[in-house]
């Protein structure tokens, strides 16, 4: 049912929907198109995306997924992490 | 009508009645909830932590669910999201925040904290996460700690469980709890005696 497992590495999609229109969006600019490792899945939920426009909320997969802080920004300590709820269709296969 | 301009008592009366009337909640519901928000304080997670602290079947039971954990000790999030929680250790510290907006484990702890939904502190969470916690708190990680970041941006709702001080040794659970500030539960400090 869910797409990845722990230890995974993941991309999240690079991807701007805002810039289309009115949307609801849970995955954080910083993350877009940077790679991760999947820590665990964490169930599945209503798509928050539908749900805030009162449309059908199928359930997707949510995961914990690590990021490496100094992947993003390189003054961060190595080895501090960032770990983060991202529903399944922002990732990728990395 | 301008519904800004209608007492907000009246519009409160007014939804909840049609809230009811339509059958998207019940009466128990409302007070169920009501009760859970009147109770939710950080006490009641130090409580929590405090018992994790001297009960190792409950420090397993809460890491692996946090909501089914809590209702051991009469504690229940009926209709929040769920609870997580995140354990410290030497090798790891965990710090709480929601980049989004201010998700906060609010059925547990209550209200968070004023500057918890600031944008600075947002930002700053994860853009220098030691230097927040250096210059804001005085929180200086031991050599050797990582620092882990959890942005809390979706369905869950992340709580800290700190290290035990040392030096408190033999102290009960009441004890315990007493040294723990809401600070400490989204890990911006650490618990000392």
């Amino acid at each position: 049912m869910s797409r990845f497992a722990p230890g995974d590495a993941v991309r999240v999609r690079d991807s701007w929907p805002e810039a289309e229109g009115p949307v609801h969006i849970r995955t954080p600019h910083y993350l877009r198109g940077r790679e991760g490792v999947v820590l665990r899945p964490l169930g599945q939920f209503p798509n928050p995306e539908d749900l805030a426009f009162g449309r059908p909320a199928p359930s997707i997969p949510l995961y914990h997924v690590r990021f490496a802080q100094d992947s993003i920004w390189p003054e961060n300590q190595p080895g501090d992490e960032f770990l983060v709820e991202i529903y399944e269709h922002w990732l990728e296969a990395a | 009508m301008n519904l800004t301009e209608i007492p907000t008592d009246r519009l409160l009366a007014g939804f909840r009645g049609l809230l009811l009337e339509k059958g998207v909640v019940t009466e128990a519901a409302l007070r169920q909830s009501d009760e859970t928000m009147q109770a939710a304080s950080p006490a009641r997670g130090a409580e929590v932590v405090a018992r994790a602290w001297t009960d190792e079947g409950f420090r397993a039971r809460l890491l692996a669910d946090g909501t089914r954990a809590v209702e051991e000790m009469g504690i229940f999030l009926i209709g929040a999201p769920p609870l997580g929680v995140v354990e410290n250790d030497a090798a790891l510290h965990h710090l709480i925040v929601c980049t989004l907006c201010s998700c906060y484990p609010r059925a547990l702890l209550g209200y968070p904290p004023h500057w918890y939904k600031s944008a600075a502190f947002r930002a700053r969470a994860v853009r220098d996460p030691r230097g927040l916690l250096r210059e804001e708190w005085g929180t200086e990680l031991p050599a050797g700690t990582r620092l882990r970041v959890v942005d809390s941006t979706a369905d869950y709702r992340w709580m800290v469980l700190p290290r035990r001080p040392s030096g408190t040794e033999g102290w009960d659970a009441a004890r315990l709890a007493g040294l723990i500030r809401d600070t400490d539960l989204i890990g911006v400090t650490i618990p000392t005696a």
